[in-house]
């Protein structure tokens, strides 16, 4: 279940490296032409010639460079075939392109090669750009940085190829017609705002593989691979921002426990009663490590706090020797930095577990009054756990109740069912829904 | 790269034409949409701006058919009107987004960014 240095299961590494290839090929054109769609077409036909070329005369030293190289001269020649009519690229850019690619096609690989960092990063920011739906920003971002094909994305995210494809096709036309630019921007104010947006489309991608919203399963391990696969590349490339290095953490720790959170056949086992053995211990060692990284940079945020809480649950030995005061606290801080109810929900099974039932419930209270979760299943779910502690199993199992009407999930929704509502179990042995550290 | 800014207002013509006296009275030199255009146009950004009369009093010049007809009434009636609209000459979407969220609006207006298309073949005709 590691998600292991390649971080993707079901594919081998060299398709992983394959795609990372790919990957590096796009973000190189896509910054020079400012076009995603003329960057895709040329390294598509860059990957078709190395197929012919390198099974005859062998794998060229370099072949990233080799690759790039030749996807350029791709673009370029695709360029004077469309003549006058081509409208996809600013023709001035590609007027002076050209002629570097033309006259010296050695310095254009050096130059290529040492900014491809600056590339990869310039292709997140365009693709993670707030102007962008969401939905497209996740799904471009899985296409061109992580390199899925359409199908791939369309079939993970259960939509049909078709619908993608052309969500797809309009993105790549806003973003060059719309000006969205391949670059790092350079203003802090400006950077700090779109990192803030590209973290949450990897985070966003992460949690729909984690806790799927649609589906019947509860994990999708391809999509929390490709996240933290993303997650370490944002990481690499921005070793010095604090909130990202959290971020990778988070999904580090959360991802260490995926063996352990489904039983054989694919029921959801509550935090209670996971089998820590079976939490990876090569995840933890990563995420806590990469967690001490961002402590250290002394600029706190919501993905360090989560992260930490995360890193607490991993360190205990049960459920009950967790440190849950210092969970409760983590929990209060994370309610100051991004205000929101989800976190009061997880915080009342914190404050619960460290003071007691009733105390947990005093923080819940007001969330239930306010009705602004109504909908919201984990807050059912929590309720009827405090409940249940405080001996109130009467009032807990109208909550459980409630929690089995309000989650999309369909395997959690059965669990439930089947635990607390249909037969009342004589012992709680725990939040029931693994919530109190994984949302939101 | 050319981006306009168009400004949507949920005014109706009444509510307008009162806001529209209200601003002349002032003679205002030093408001918020003076010292916005003052400005954009001291970083030599500002291509041009206009202020509309509202769409209330809009002729609409339909081509049906074979036939040009003349309407009264603006092209879609909707809940937003365009009111007005700034052009700006500026490097990208997010200097162009800056600018938008520069400008002192009021609740309930929308600022739509459309960046403009360069090179066709019309334009040649401008610079003759």
């Amino acid at each position: 279940m590691a998600a292991g240095p390649g971080g993707l299961a079901g594919s081998t590494r060299l398709e992983r490296a394959f795609r990372e290839e790919w990957g590096a090929v796009v973000a190189t054109l896509a910054r020079r032409l400012g076009d995603l769609q003329a960057a895709e077409d040329a390294a598509a036909e860059a990957f078709a010639a190395a197929s012919v070329t390198w099974a005859r005369d062998g794998v060229p030293p370099n072949p990233g460079g080799w690759l790039t190289v030749t996807a350029w001269r791709k673009a370029v020649d695709a360029h004077r075939a469309a003549g006058a009519r081509w409208t996809s690229i600013d023709p001035q850019v590609l007027g002076s392109v050209a002629a570097d690619a033309l006259t010296a096609p050695d310095i254009a690989e050096t130059d290529m090669t040492e900014t491809l960092g600056d590339d990869r990063l310039g292709l997140i920011f365009a693709c993670c750009h707030p102007a962008l739906a969401e939905d497209v920003r996740v799904a471009l971002t899985l296409r061109f940085v992580a390199g899925l094909t359409t199908r791939e994305i369309a079939a993970a995210f259960v939509v049909p190829e078709a619908t993608l494809a052309q969500r797809l096709v309009r993105a790549k036309r806003k973003i060059r017609e719309s000006g969205i630019r391949f670059t790092v921007p350079s203003a802090p104010g400006r950077l700090a705002e779109r990192l803030q947006s590209v973290r949450a489309v990897v985070y966003l991608v992460f949690n729909e593989g984690f806790a799927s919203s649609s589906g019947s399963s509860l994990i999708r391990d391809d999509l929390c691979d490709e996240a933290i696969w993303l997650g370490r590349l944002l990481h690499r490339l921005m070793p010095g921002d604090a909130e990202s290095a959290g971020l990778l953490a988070l999904m580090l720790l959360h991802a260490s426990r995926r063996a352990a959170r489904l039983a054989a056949d694919g029921r959801p086992v509550p935090l209670a009663e996971q089998d820590r053995s079976a939490w990876d211990s090569a995840l933890i060692a990563e995420g806590t490590a990469v967690l001490d990284e961002a402590l250290v940079l002394r600029s706190p945020g919501a993905y360090q706090l989560q992260a930490a809480i995360a890193a607490l649950h991993a360190a205990a030995g049960s459920f009950e020797a967790t440190d849950w005061p210092q969970i409760a606290l983590l929990y209060r801080a994370l309610a100051r930095v991004d205000p929101s109810p989800v976190v009061e929900v997880n915080r009342a099974v914190a404050v619960g577990m460290a003071d007691g039932p009733l105390a947990g419930l005093a923080v819940l209270a007001p969330v239930l009054a306010s009705g602004a979760l109504a909908e919201y299943g984990p807050l059912h779910a929590a309720h009827g756990f405090l409940l249940e502690k405080a001996g109130d199993s009467e009032r807990a199992r109208g909550a459980w109740k409630r929690a089995t009407e309000t989650l999309d999930n369909a395997a959690v929704r059965e669990e439930l069912l089947r635990r607390y509502v249909e037969p009342l179990t004589e012992r709680n042995p725990g939040p029931g829904v693994e919530n109190g550290d994984a949302a939101p | 790269m050319k981006y306009a800014l168009l400004i949507y207002s949920q005014l109706n013509a009444d509510e307008y034409g009162a806001v529209l006296d209200a601003t002349r009275q002032a003679s205002d030199t030093d408001g918020p949409w003076v010292k916005y255009t003052r400005a954009a146009r001291d970083a030599g950004v500002l291509v041009g701006a206009e202020q509309l009369t509202h769409d209330d009093t809009a002729t609409s010049l339909r081509h049906l058919g074979g036939d040009r007809m003349v309407t009264d009434g603006p092209y879609m009636e909707t809940k937003e009107h365009l009111l007005g609209f700034y052009l700006f000459d500026v490097d990208d979407l997010d200097t162009a987004l800056d600018w938008a969220k520069r400008m002192p609006t009021h609740p309930g207006q929308t600022i739509e960014v459309r960046a403009a298309l360069s090179g066709l073949p019309w334009q040649r005709a401008l610079a003759d």
